[in-house]
């Protein structure tokens, strides 16, 4: 490889220059020069973010700052672990509410027994998100804080109603799913704010998450849809519709034309071709390097009418 | 910015002085000399540096070193017992699962995580299960076959 030792140390000097600069994309991938903080409780990791506010970043899983810090695209001079902060890490179901702590990983979240009786899409959505290692390391709540509108965490709590406990210097404000990811990459957390919970209300109806990847597993989705269905006392008209649609526009998003379009009516197989094709329009779909805006809307207009059939009951072909 | 860090690895307590932006499976190989765990990606897609950190399958490429301490970090120098092969690298060899071997202890180790929890797997979990773990050599069918005959043989010890 090399002729000459000349030759070789210029390569060196190359490589040491590379881990030194910015971009370093398909090179070696060092980490940049960071202090990590692993405070005790909540109220000194807040108070670690407020000291720095242009320079720190919280970590827990650390499955996407890791990588983003070893691209450079995100160049923090501090971490703000919560790895060491007792609590954050559970999943209970209390006054009609699932709380999932910051800490929860996907795979806790797959096997949980609360999760799988009452709100089985958050486990669905998880079991499809990454790939074992990845599970057993990453959280929820990076996922949506990650803030991508491919996220597969996203569409579940947006049928679900799922909020987001946020704690600040000020105190603590509750945000909803719909409000919490403003546009790619950004979250509505503040610089000195930590997202310490997901809060989801009692589960009513049934909900599905379908989500359309390149690989079998190991992907990012290029369509994820969540639909909830309850229907009134009838059982054959509907009462609630949520329909959650990731990877289809700047943010994920609810689907609510296709949404108003279906409740309070009695479902046919006629109005859920209706309600699919609404989807589609809800959505903002755009070509990229994953799937073209043409293919996106095909698969939402058939998950929609997949899911709906299967959560109605009423048969209709896509 | 470094301090000193204690691990809890195959067992034993190791410890040094490490750089903050150190990762576990730099840390491993560097600092502690366990080359089994191979760096691949970087990025947290190959596997190849799957070790298992309170038995749960993790990249540690994506491992900040400082947060790994105080926690049960398993590699694939700790499963064999001195010259006595684990069951699972057994079965590994014998299957023809091993070709270049740079996937291999990523993969024997996600396979240790899957039968420690599910003895019996089917096909199709066994793939879910290996999915983070990427081979280039085997086409992953020996790999498969592997897996089935580990947990033949862990059942019949147990």
């Amino acid at each position: 490889m090399f002729y000459h030792y000349v030759e070789y140390l210029e390569y060196e000097r190359e490589v040491r220059n590379m881990c030194t600069t910015s971009n370093t994309a398909g090179r070696i991938h060092r980490l940049p020069e960071i202090e990590v903080f692993r405070p005790k409780t909540v109220q000194e990791a807040i108070e670690l973010l407020a000291q720095h506010p242009e320079d720190a970043k919280v970590l827990a899983g650390g499955t996407d700052i890791m990588n983003k810090m070893k691209r450079r695209t995100l160049v923090p001079k501090y971490l703000v672990s919560l790895n060491n902060i007792d609590g954050l890490d559970s999943i209970t179901y209390e006054n009609d509410e699932l709380h999932i702590g910051a800490r929860v990983t996907y795979s806790k979240i797959v096997a949980n027994e609360i999760i799988q009786e009452k709100y089985p899409i958050i486990a669905q959505a998880a079991a499809l998100t990454a790939s074992a290692p990845v599970r057993s390391a990453g959280t929820l709540m990076g996922n949506i804080c990650n803030a991508v509108p491919s996220a597969d965490s996203a569409p579940p709590l947006l049928v679900l109603g799922g909020k987001v406990q946020v704690v600040g210097p000020k105190g603590f404000r509750t945000v909803p799913m719909e409000d919490f990811i403003l546009c790619p990459h950004k979250c509505c957390l503040a610089a000195d704010e930590i997202a310490t919970e997901v809060i989801v209300p009692a589960p009513e109806g049934k909900a599905e998450y379908q989500k359309m990847q390149l690989r079998n597993e190991g992907d990012l989705a290029m369509v994820g849809v969540a639909v909830r269905y309850l229907p009134a006392a009838d059982g054959e008209t509907c009462e609630v519709l949520r329909v959650g649609l990731g990877a289809v526009g700047p943010t994920p998003l609810r689907a609510k034309t296709a949404e108003a379009a279906m409740e309070g009516k009695k479902v046919t197989p006629e109005l859920i071709e209706q309600v699919a094709a609404l989807a589609m329009d809800d959505a903002s779909c755009i070509d990229d390097i994953r799937a073209t805006a043409e293919y996106r809307r095909e698969v939402i207009r058939v998950f929609m009418i997949r899911a709906l059939s299967k959560l109605t009951g009423v048969q209709a072909s896509a | 910015m470094k301090d000193v860090m204690t691990f809890q690895i195959n067992g034993e307590e190791y410890s040094a002085l490490i750089d903050h932006r150190r990762t576990l499976a730099e840390v491993l190989r560097d600092e502690f000399g366990l080359l089994g765990t191979h760096i691949g990606c970087e990025e947290g897609h190959c596997g190849a540096c799957t070790i298992l950190i309170d038995g749960e399958p993790v990249n540690s490429c994506l491992q900040l070193a400082i947060d790994a301490q105080g926690r049960q970090i398993l590699t694939i120098e700790g499963l064999a017992d001195g010259a006595k092969l684990h069951p699972i690298q057994e079965a590994y060899a014998d299957s023809g699962a091993v070709q270049c071997g740079f996937c291999t202890p990523g993969m024997i180790l996600s396979t240790k995580a899957l039968l420690d929890k599910n003895p019996d797997p089917t096909e199709e979990e066994i793939k879910y299960a290996l999915s983070g773990n990427l081979c280039r050599c085997t086409g992953y069918y020996q790999i498969i076959e592997a897996v089935q005959a580990a947990a033949k043989m862990l059942q019949e010890v147990s």
